[in-house]
């Protein structure tokens, strides 16, 4: 199953609940701390930790879809 | 009722001060939505709805139909309510606007960089704890100092003028004052805070408010300047100090959990996350109601103002299977609303984690003797200010095996 992550960047609070559980696919800005996307579509490998990011976020800015577009 | 008054929302069980008082989980158990009244020496006493339910918190602490800084108005008397500057005083865009100025400060890679200061700083405190000696009192010689120093190197702020701002701090957070009391702790807290301002308006330093004032000292007031210092500076000190001390406290009383955190590097960070659910050190900030809306389809007002419980929101079966009443430094870590939800969600959190996961294993490390000094029903623990801690913790070990 392929996985798509979305950002929504006006939303990001900076809190870093997602740079912290998937360094691998977020990373954040240096200036302001707001979410950088660095793999839209992580390997199976980081699934868990992605949706651990997505679930962690407190601004709710991260959306996961599998390959058919559903959540 | 004699006696300090503490929160409803972060009442305590008699005896028991990790434990949610039994009135929270009768809140909790109750389908309905209640209002309670919460003890403010700024706003006075005030009906709120009091909110227990993890999901629920979460919500709320969400929804940006609960505003902050209600009480923001420049013809009243300053307070921390009513202080530009102050991110909890914001809602929506000129909250975001505000916070993307600091939250370069706090990112985890940042926070990551600040790991070997983090690490001298302990090293300082854990040398002044060996020298103080069999009986010291931990929250002065280890809790209170490290975030201290942590925050007035990352700040800028001089670590000589300590007694000052941590006496006006506490006087801040102590719900059991008058709004007179309150009004001129802030005034003093404005003043220092002025000074510090001012010389990096003059010749910004490289730190912290040096920076915000060199990259964003066009478009801030000296208030609101001085408001982010206020905020930065209680913020960064008063809760991760509890946190140290409760935890710390908690731990000597659990000896095998102590054992976990001492000897498992890699269990440390999933301990702290525990600690963190389990103490609860912080409450929020009361939001109050920009328009009707409805929670699991009961009304709150226009108007109503809203009160979050994190202490009984970390204890919901909604957050995991297990028994949460119990501490379980091992569980798969749940994600608890300590630092709160939502946009406001805790600044410095990560700076805070940080903190604890170098101090605490280096403590029982350095001390593997470590005990309480005194018995544990005799540890003085604050139950009534807005910020959860310990006053004094005396501590004892075996000379010979600290080495």
């Amino acid at each position: 199953m392929s996985m798509t992550v979305e950002i929504d960047e006006p939303r990001c609070v900076a809190a870093g609940h997602c740079a912290a559980a998937a360094p691998g696919v977020f990373d954040q800005r240096d200036d302001d701390g707001v979410v950088v996307l660095l793999d839209p579509t992580p390997p199976a490998g980081e699934h868990g930790k992605v949706r651990e990011a997505a679930a962690l976020c407190p601004a709710a800015a991260i959306t996961l879809r599998d390959r058919g577009g559903a959540r | 009722m004699t006696g300090p008054k503490a929160l409803p929302i972060a009442a305590r069980a008699a005896g028991q001060p990790y434990a949610p008082a039994a009135e929270l989980y009768e809140l909790q158990a109750d389908d309905r939505l209640h209002r309670v009244k919460v003890p403010s020496p700024l706003l006075g006493e005030f009906d709120a709805v009091a909110v227990t339910r993890y999901e629920d918190a979460k919500s709320v602490l969400n929804d940006e139909r609960l505003r902050m800084g209600f009480s923001l108005d420049p013809d009243a008397p300053r307070t921390m309510l009513n202080q530009p500057g102050n991110l909890l005083n914001y809602n929506g865009i000129e909250h975001s606007r505000l916070r993307r100025m600091l939250s370069g400060g706090f990112t985890v890679k940042r926070v990551r960089g600040l790991r070997p200061m983090i690490e001298e700083v302990v090293a300082s405190r854990l040398a002044a704890l060996e020298e103080a000696g069999p009986g010291a009192d931990l929250v002065q010689v280890f809790s209170t100092p490290i975030p201290t120093m942590v925050i007035c190197e990352l700040l800028g702020v001089p670590y000589a003028d300590r007694a000052g701002f941590q006496r006006r701090a506490q006087v801040g957070l102590d719900v059991n004052t008058t709004r007179e009391e309150q009004i001129r702790n802030l005034a003093e807290m404005d003043a220092y805070m002025a000074t510090l301002i001012a010389s990096h308006r003059e010749s910004p330093g490289d730190n912290l408010l040096g920076g915000v004032v060199r990259d964003f000292g066009h478009e801030l007031t000296d208030d609101e300047l001085i408001g982010i210092g206020n905020m930065l500076l209680i913020a960064g000190h008063e809760t991760t100090a509890s946190m140290l001390s409760a935890g710390a406290a908690l731990l000597l009383q659990n000896p095998e959990q102590l054992a976990v955190v001492r000897d498992e590097p890699d269990a440390a960070a999933g301990a702290i996350e525990e600690l963190l659910r389990y103490c609860a050190p912080a409450t929020t900030m009361p939001r109050q109601a920009a328009e009707t809306f409805h929670v699991r389809g009961q009304e709150i007002r226009e108007g109503e103002k809203v009160v979050v419980s994190v202490l009984v929101a970390n204890r919901d079966h909604a957050l995991s299977d297990g028994d949460l009443d119990t501490l379980n430094v091992r569980r798969e870590p749940v994600s608890h609303v300590t630092f709160g939800y939502g946009a406001h969600q805790c600044l410095g959190q990560q700076l805070a984690r940080m903190e604890l996961r170098v101090a605490l294993p280096a403590l029982f490390n350095r001390f593997p003797t470590l005990a309480l000094a005194v018995p544990p029903e005799e540890v003085d623990y604050r139950t009534t200010a807005l910020v959860f801690g310990v006053r004094r913790l005396p501590v004892t070990w075996t000379r010979e095996e600290a080495s």
